[in-house]
């Protein structure tokens, strides 16, 4: 096969710096003044430490700095001086030509340079050209960067191999190499050569080959084997891999639009039965746009509307974390840009599932990335390019599962900000321009989206090399400010990102109702050497896609060009309902609009659940349930995450109203966040979410519909009411290919239904992101069934949030909500070595109205403070409350309503029952607020206390807990205090 | 009379643009915002308005150093500009990013356009970005026109490189017109108190003409009681702590 046929890298050969293609060079050497601590040097002896190295006892960090170019010395010096050295702090050396860098030598220092893999954007090389340029120097053809570690201390070459591979290296996209021995590599040309895939000539045996090359299943193949004997003749390549990305799982959804039979009954297409279904029902006049954009939209004051997304990006996280997980915020921010005429994007909510970071690393299978570096390259990335985009990460929440440890779980969601008259779809005419914005087109992510479809292995790391992407926040950041301003001038008829799939997803489907042609070798490149097949299906981040009518072009041109953003016109939309390529006028595809969107056999699956059997726990309740209470809040999942928070901005753009850092000490963990989306408006915007893969190993459908119960919760806890609430559905599942997997899958799907209808609150959007499973010794490990649901709410006035700190000594402290003998899947039995089979079940019709006298009763302010019971029940909901508002607290298991016969202290303390709350109300509003929650379950349990201590009594009136806020704070902030 | 303009920089990875154009409407001016490359391009004159803000944000990614690229920029293209804008009487503001530009260009601690640096912003000790509420007390002795009136106030920083380093002896108490302080006011309470590790505590520096002022917290993200992150337990009182260091520059800016 030509040029795209083996996308595992190898025609990407010659972009490794091998060492070949020579050219002039000069480099300037930055380092720390020896003085001054080098923050960097500590945190990398701080992360050796942890591999359990102890023998390094000081770490430096250079930057250098190569340039292709020919400067005279009082030009470099003036780079060194004026650009790239600070004077106060740093020093700096100007070299010519390789080499010329003495290792600084012995046993005890030791030199470690790193470079980018040639073909991955060094993320600072277009700054510095620019920056160069300001200084009135011309003549630097190219730069690229490499970071030198000096390591001080007694070390063998095998601990340096240890310390390269699990600290400083990604092999995806980095190598080491001699200090100073760079070499610019240089980029191929390429020669137009149209390339068929002989299909029709082929015997069987042929075929089976060519469709092992593309995803594509029999049913497919063969109605692509079809259409090509009806049009007589073979296909490009670029067709085919137009029609493999289209139909491709992560495109199409292919799963979840299928034909699933479940026993005797039929499921036609399990969104449309299920979610799509009961938004159809519900049918709420606030619903703008729903399923049918890059992002679900809701009208927000009726002048505004707001836009929702989540995606994921997992595969590329699990193999290099950092620009897998930033290309994956960088993606959904274009989302909402991409909803409607243009969403400015205002909010970020993130949530992890990673591997346990104290995982050993014997238990590491080979090529999987430790969850420790998982999770800080992930975290890193996410709140390098959030922050870079100016955007507030309001929340999230981080699960950790061993089995997540090969497949770990990024899920990035944006809320945009739009004019409500801008929120439906675009519509393009025949005659208006194919505009490409933003960013340059290059290898990044080709195939990214079959690779998204498809099981990880072991060589995972080897063979995706092509599909990691590095984006680079500054040049979306840019692309959003002057789209913002085309979209306010209205310079162009419909906008769409480019993602998955590339620009043969976003402009094959914007032709889908006109037909477009499009002239491949018009998109910028970031090098020479693509193929038309490259240009048309890479996934280099950043760019966006309009169609803009011919009369606005010069305008939108140079409104870009005002503001250095590249834009270019690339194609045309037409008439005749065809998707045709062109390359330096040459035709290379052609496709009916009808085949590409329509042609996709449905996919036909049967689907099987049995429920599965758990050991029951056999453990007496013990006497003291203090150490359970400090185990489970000092578990992963419960546990503080402080210290990922603390380094997202989550104050930019300037609505915070609700942070997600409460309390005396602005550490204490509260429920959804609220925001100020229009910042003359007292109105607010309440996001929150919903997640627990514990329960969906007892019950997919009871762990979705506890995910629903916990993200309404967490909105009504902050003061917010269910009147104007949308959802969105993230599933992340494994090989739905098994029957007993995708079953569970449609149990979950059936939840959110069933859910949405009771609680009266539409799914607006989601997605899907199945196969993630890992292949290890021939074992197939997959991830729990992982569903997220995201909330966003509209608060008509943000002066009525209440946050989860206990206010004031003295006050009542009431449980509202059932509490029953439900701890499957628990916090607790966690702890203790089980799982157990009682799953925590909803009953949404009466937690609806339980929820409703809630929001009532903070509306008449009588809720001083208002915590959800989620993981760890009660125990865990009245500590946190507590150590927040640094006010102690008692109360009486005794007084606590059951549903149920429970006669453990410990069950009740920790059951995880949905649909409760923990509030504290002041004792001379006792009688209105019981007024206002009559006959809802609720009771007064206990009050704030003066003392530093947590008081639980137990059934039989003994004390069963008491802790000292210090204790239970210190439990739950020590493991993550990294 | 007409609204003090107020000039809000975009530029480049700028991204507290729009709550600092909010927070001067709020004291009363008129806020525009404009893009460096409209100023290089002498589509927008500087000449026209009273109030030049550089607003927080990531300026060219801070790739090299924060703000180390539009600071060369501000300083070889408009550097002229900005010298009589200030001898003009009027003011500049540098929050955040904008303080980094400040630094890095040779503004403060007095306006200079040799390129001669001699303070910088660099990393913080804790080696981390970090986003979180602050205290401040303003240096009574200083000519800054910004903090007149202002002797404490709560605002929150989000930086990675905010640690002022001096060379010796080029940051004189005169300059210094903020520092971090704990919630008693003890201003060697360290870190977190201190955020970043700032030599002498400095969170913000103006020079003595009193109308270069920049600084590593975010006044704009305290401008109404509900960003305070302890609003819902106390007494909320409006406008929140940031909001008169605006007022003072649109009072100011009224007699010019």
């Amino acid at each position: 096969m030509p040029a795209h046929g083996d996308h595992k890298g190898r025609p990407y050969g010659l972009f490794r710096n091998d060492g070949w293609g020579v050219s002039v060079m000069q480099r300037i050497e930055v380092s720390l003044k020896s003085h001054l601590p080098d923050a960097r040097g500590l945190g990398l002896v701080k992360d050796i430490q942890d591999l359990g190295i102890t023998t390094v006892t000081g770490a430096q960090v250079e930057d250098i700095y190569w340039l292709d170019a020919d400067l005279a010395p009082d030009k470099l010096e003036l780079i060194g001086r004026q650009l790239l050295a600070d004077p106060v702090t740093q020093n700096y050396r100007c070299f010519t030509g390789a080499g010329g860098e003495k290792s600084a030598g012995g046993r005890q220092s030791h030199t470690i340079e790193v470079a980018y893999n040639a073909g991955v954007a060094d993320p600072v090389e277009q700054t510095v050209m620019k920056a160069v340029r300001d200084l009135g120097i011309k003549g630097v053809k190219a730069v690229r960067t490499t970071q030198r570690y000096l390591l001080r201390g007694r070390l063998t070459s095998k601990q340096l191999e240890t310390i390269s591979s699990r600290l400083l290296v990604n092999p995806i996209i980095q190598h080491t190499l001699e200090p100073g021995q760079f070499t610019f590599p240089k980029n191929p040309r390429y020669r137009f050569k149209l390339d068929y895939v002989n299909l029709l000539g082929r015997n069987a045996a042929g075929l089976a080959k060519i469709k092992k090359q593309f995803p594509f299943n029999d049913d497919e193949f063969q109605v692509i084997l079809d259409y090509y004997r009806e049009e007589g003749h073979n296909p490009t390549d670029a067709e085919l891999e137009t029609l493999a990305q289209t139909w491709s799982e992560h495109c199409v959804h292919k799963t979840f639009k299928g034909k699933i039979t479940f026993g005797t009954a039929t499921i036609d297409n399990l969104l449309k039965s299920t979610i799509i279904k009961a938004t159809r029902q519900l049918d709420k006049p606030w619903c703008v746009s729903v399923f049918e954009d890059n992002a679900g939209v809701i009208d927000f004051d009726g002048k505004w509307a707001l836009c929702f997304k989540v995606e994921t990006h997992n595969h590329p996280s699990a193999v290099e974390p950092y620009g897998g997980a930033a290309t994956g915020i960088g993606g959904v921010v274009r989302d909402p840009l991409g909803t409607g005429l243009g969403a400015k994007p205002i909010a970020n909510t993130d949530v992890f599932c990673f591997g346990p970071p104290d995982l050993p690393y014997e238990k590491l299978p080979k090529g999987v990335l430790h969850p420790r570096r998982i999770f800080k390259g992930v975290r890193a990335g996410v709140a390098d390019y959030g922050n870079r985009l100016g955007i507030p990460t309001l929340n999230g929440a981080i699960c950790f599962d061993e089995r997540y440890t090969a497949n770990p779980l990024v899920y990035c969601g944006t809320v945009g900000l739009m004019p409500k008259d801008l929120g439906r779809p675009g519509r393009q005419k025949p005659g208006d321009l194919v505009v490409v914005a933003g960013g340059r087109t290059g290898r990044d992510g080709i195939h990214g989206v079959t690779f998204a479809s498809e099981k990880l292995t072991g060589e995972s790391s080897a063979v995706s090399y092509s599909s990691v992407q590095i984006g680079n926040a500054i040049v979306e950041k840019k692309l959003i400010d002057v789209i913002l301003q085309a979209r306010d001038r209205g310079l162009f008829s419909r906008i769409t990102d480019v993602g998955g799939g590339g620009l043969s997803s976003a402009v094959g489907e914007m032709g889908a109702e006109t037909g477009v042609r499009v002239d491949l070798d018009k998109v910028p490149l970031k090098y020479s050497g693509l193929t038309y097949s490259e240009i048309w299906i890479s996934e280099s981040q950043e760019r966006m896609v309009m169609a803009v009518p011919p009369e606005h072009i010069d305008e939108l041109l140079s409104l870009f060009a005002g503001e250095d953003v590249e834009a270019s016109v690339i194609g045309e939309f037409t008439d005749d309902k065809r998707l045709r390529l062109f390359y330096k006028g040459n035709p290379v595809g052609d496709l009916k609009m009808e085949f590409l969107h329509d042609g996709r056999p449905q996919l036909t699956r049967k689907v099987s659940w049995s429920p599965p059997q758990f050991p029951e726990p056999d453990f007496a309740s013990p006497a003291d349930l203090a150490p359970a209470l400090l185990a489970i809040l000092g578990s992963w999942n419960v546990c503080s995450k402080e210290w990922v928070i603390r380094q997202y901005d989550h104050e930019v753009q300037g609505g915070s109203v609700l942070k997600s850092l409460v309390g005396k000490n602005n550490d204490g963990p509260g429920d959804a966040a609220i925001i100020r989306p229009v910042l003359d408006s007292e109105m607010g915007a309440i996001i929150s979410n919903g997640i627990n893969p514990k329960y969906g190993e007892l019950d997919p459908y009871w762990m979705a519909a506890s995910a629903i119960d916990e993200a309404l919760r967490q909105i009504v806890a902050v003061g917010g009411n269910l009147d104007r609430v949308a959802l969105l559905d993230n599933f992340c599942w494994g090989n739905t290919d098994k029957p007993e997997i995708l079953g569970a899958l449609v149990w979950a799907a059936q939840a959110c239904h069933d859910m949405a209808i009771d609680y009266g609150t539409p799914f607006i959007s989601g997605k899907d992101s199945l196969y993630n499973e890992f292949e290890y010794e021939g074992k197939a490990i997959s991830i729990p069934h992982t569903l997220l649901i995201s909330a966003i709410g509209v608060m008509k006035d943000t002066k009525l949030a209440v946050s989860m700190d206990f206010k004031r000594a003295g006050d009542l402290v009431y449980i509202v909500g059932t509490t029953r003998n439900e701890l499957g899947g628990s916090a607790y039995f966690g702890t203790m070595g089980f799982i157990g089979n009682k799953v925590p079940r909803v009953e949404p019709k009466s937690a609806r109205e339980l929820m409703n006298k809630l929001s009532q009763a903070t509306e008449k302010r009588l809720v001083k403070a208002c915590h959800d019971c989620s993981e760890g029940g009660i125990g865990v909901a009245l500590s946190e409350m507590a150590f927040a508002g640094g006010l102690g607290a008692t109360i009486d298991l005794k007084s606590i309503p059951l549903g149920e016969r429970v006669d453990r202290d410990d069950f009740i303390l920790f059951s995880e029952s949905n649909s409760r709350f923990l509030v504290e109300v002041a004792p001379e509003n006792k009688d209105e607020f019981e007024k206002v929650m009559k006959s809802a379950g609720f009771a007064a349990i206990g009050r704030v206390t003066g003392s530093d201590f947590v008081e639980v009594f137990g059934l039989k009136g003994q004390k069963v807990i008491s802790a000292s806020l210090a204790d239970l704070k210190e439990a739950w902030q020590r493991p993550l205090r990294w | 009379m007409s609204k003090v303009r107020t000039l809000i920089l975009r530029a480049p990875g700028a991204n507290c643009d729009g709550e600092a154009a909010f927070a001067f409407e709020q004291a009363g001016a008129e806020a525009s915002l404009v893009h460096v490359n409209r100023l290089i391009r002498h589509e927008k004159r500087l000449a026209d308005y009273q109030i030049m803000v550089i607003p927080g944000g990531f300026t060219y990614g801070d790739d090299i150093a924060a703000g180390k690229v539009l600071a060369n920029e501000l300083r070889l293209k408009l550097g002229e500009d900005i010298a009589r804008f200030v001898e003009a009487g009027k003011l500049i503001l540098g929050i955040c990013n904008g303080f980094q530009v400040f630094v890095r260009a040779g503004f403060l601690p007095e306006l200079s356009l040799s390129g001669s640096q001699l303070l910088t912003l660099t990393g913080n000790d804790s080696g981390k970005f970090e986003c979180r509420w602050v205290y401040l007390r303003a240096n009574e002795k200083s000519p800054c026109i910004f903090t007149k009136g202002i002797e404490r106030m709560y605002l929150p920083v989000a930086h990675g490189e905010g640690k002022l380093v001096p060379l010796d002896g080029a940051l004189s108490e005169a300059n210094t017109a903020l520092y971090y302080t704990d919630a008693k006011g003890d201003i060697n309470a360290g870190y977190p108190h201190n955020p970043n590790g700032s030599v002498c505590n400095v969170a913000g520096v103006c020079d003595s003409s009193g109308r270069i002022f920049g600084l590593m917290p975010h006044p704009e993200r305290h401008i109404r009681s509900t960003q305070h992150p302890r609003w819902t337990a106390l007494s909320a009182k409006d406008p929140g702590d940031g909001f008169k260091i605006f007022q003072n520059a649109v009072d100011w800016a009224k007699s010019l």
